[in-house]
């Protein structure tokens, strides 16, 4: 059944849509990640303008982050203190990323901004999974155990001004870098429509040297409002986004999330992590293929007059 | 208007022989949220005062127009290794969509000077006063290139069928992408390459119904439709996972 979408003016098939959400949805439950940086690809390959496709994945993710922090806030493993300073940085980033995305836009280069965004971002990530998942296979073949890797007590960031305590996470840290990680976030979230969840959790672990139990709960938290912001500033200033392809999209991922988290219980964790880490250096070669190979077509139409 | 005020200078001093009586298949065109493009069918009748005075081949022309946007085209080029958008042209005036259906191969029922006059052919109908690149040619090109693959363009040199010089009809296919607005459908007849009479008449395109209500709100009110979406968002999430707790236990 096609469904013509009002904001991104397309017509596209509506159980397209609604698979493509709800496979999506299976992987992020199994995986236990937003989602939103496998999704936002997808949405360009089938043929949504790139700028309605990132402001519709940004209202995506914040159904889909609250239903998780939802859970979360039952088990108490959010930082609540924590997620607001990571927010603040958050809604910064978000509005600097907002900034930066407009003004290319104007240029016809956002394309091509989040195209690379994508491919440097999901090589970079897709990489170290792939070869962390591999070691952590062989060790535990060698061992029979995996080995964790040890956290630095001390480093460079506990010798900063403005230090705050987190009693939730047993931390007493500078502010300096939770608020730099929720900027980088933020800009993230604008430019790339995803919730950055795969950015955030290992620098709160590494970096900020967060307890893991709390580190999901307390980035869900931040991601649903630097969304729910970058939702509203998209809307308001670009009118992109389209609130059918998200409704579709949402209910396939809410259906899937739920299979998925079945499954992914099922399945061993490195292998599932590996499988993560070779679909996301597929979606990365498929954006790099398509910015190396001379285009089958060189010119492209936008809106005039410079909007 | 140009169009009109020089059709009208031409016809206004002889007393037309042959004269165009239209019908179309449906007034007006409304985008639903299942719009899958459409079809219009445009026919009509040609009306003589006497016999056929046989000067010249008779040709029906028929074009829609979509309502016109100025676009930006823009260029490709390798550089540093990928392909990036470099040269651009600002097209001025651009139909978003733009349907010729004739009954023989244009060139060979209009003359060039009436095509210049009237605007009918596609490259007529693009106007790009401003461009500073050398090549604005090719880019005026490849927007009709690229409209016409998404069927926004048509061409169709033998669309319109004739029947005893006197019935013509033509079904012009509208795809799904259509920008709404007001289409303006335009009837010429011609006898040996010049046009001896025409009607134009609008057909409206419109979104309907929740499309509509949408696309008004989105940009009308966008705060409030930012918030809509988001309050839309955090229902579907909260609902879903109070719609599994229940399940699972």
């Amino acid at each position: 059944m096609q469904i013509y979408l009002p904001i991104a003016e397309v017509s596209v098939n509506a159980f397209l849509l609604l698979g493509l959400g709800g496979i999506v949805g299976v992987l992020s439950g199994m995986f236990g990640v937003g989602g939103g940086f496998l999704m936002t690809p997808l949405l360009f390959f089938i043929g949504i303008p790139p700028a309605v496709a990132v402001a519709t994945e940004a209202n995506q993710i914040v159904a889909s982050s609250f239903s998780g922090v939802l859970a979360h806030l039952k088990r108490k493993t959010v930082d609540l203190r924590m997620g607001t300073v990571l927010l603040i940085g958050g809604l910064v980033g978000s509005g600097f990323g907002i900034i930066l995305f407009n003004y290319l836009k104007a240029l016809g280069q956002v394309e091509l901004l989040v195209q690379l965004c994508y491919v440097v971002f999901l090589g970079m990530i897709g990489t170290l999974m792939f070869f962390e998942s591999l070691k952590a296979i062989r060790n535990a073949n060698k061992t029979g155990g995996v080995a964790v890797p040890k956290r630095r007590k001390h480093n460079w960031v506990h010798n900063l001004p403005f230090k705050m305590k987190f009693r939730v996470s047993g931390l007493y840290i500078s502010v300096i870098p939770p608020i730099l990680v929720g900027v980088l976030v933020g800009i993230l979230a604008a430019i790339m429509g995803v919730g950055g969840g795969f950015i955030m959790v290992p620098a709160m672990i590494y970096l900020l040297g967060m307890p893991t139990k709390v580190v999901v709960g307390t980035s869900l938290f931040q991601i649903i409002f630097v969304t729910a912001f970058t939702t509203m500033l998209h809307a308001t200033t670009n009118f992109t986004v389209d609130v059918v392809l998200a409704v579709l999209l949402l209910v396939g991922g809410v259906i899937g999330a739920q299979i998925g988290t079945r499954i992914g219980v099922k399945m061993k964790a490195e292998q599932l992590r590996i499988w993560l880490a070779i679909m996301v250096l597929a979606v990365c070669g498929k954006l790099a293929f398509d910015l190396l190979v001379m285009p089958s077509e060189l010119y492209s139409l936008g809106t005039g007059g410079h909007s | 208007m140009i169009r009109l005020i020089t059709l009208l200078m031409l016809l206004a001093v002889p007393a037309k022989a042959e004269e165009i009586v239209l019908g179309l298949s449906r007034d007006e065109v409304a985008i639903t949220a299942t719009f899958e493009g459409s079809e219009i069918l445009i026919f009509g009748a040609i009306k003589r005062d006497g016999p056929v005075e046989a000067e010249g081949d008779l040709g029906v022309i028929v074009t829609i127009a979509g309502p016109d946007r100025p676009v930006t085209v823009r260029k490709k080029d390798r550089r540093f290794g990928i392909w990036v958008n470099t040269e651009s042209v600002d097209v001025d005036v651009a139909p978003t969509f733009y349907a010729v259906a004739t009954n023989r191969p244009l060139e060979e029922i209009l003359t060039f000077t009436e095509d210049l006059n009237t605007r009918i052919s596609t490259q007529r109908a693009i106007r790009s006063v401003g461009a500073t690149v050398e090549s604005a040619e090719s880019f005026t090109q490849a927007l009709i290139r690229i409209r016409a693959s998404q069927g926004l363009y048509q061409t169709i040199p033998e669309g319109v069928s004739v029947a005893e010089e006197a019935l013509f009809r033509t079904l012009i296919p509208l795809p799904a992408n259509l920008t709404e607005g007001d289409y303006k459908a335009e009837i010429y007849l011609t006898r040996g390459r010049e046009i001896i009479d025409f009607y134009v008449t609008t057909i409206p395109v419109k979104k309907v119904g929740l499309e509509r209500w949408l696309y008004n709100l989105a940009h009308d009110n966008p705060f409030l439709y930012g918030l809509m979406s988001l309050s839309i968002a955090i229902a579907a999430g909260w609902g879903a996972s109070a719609i599994f707790t229940v399940l699972r236990r």
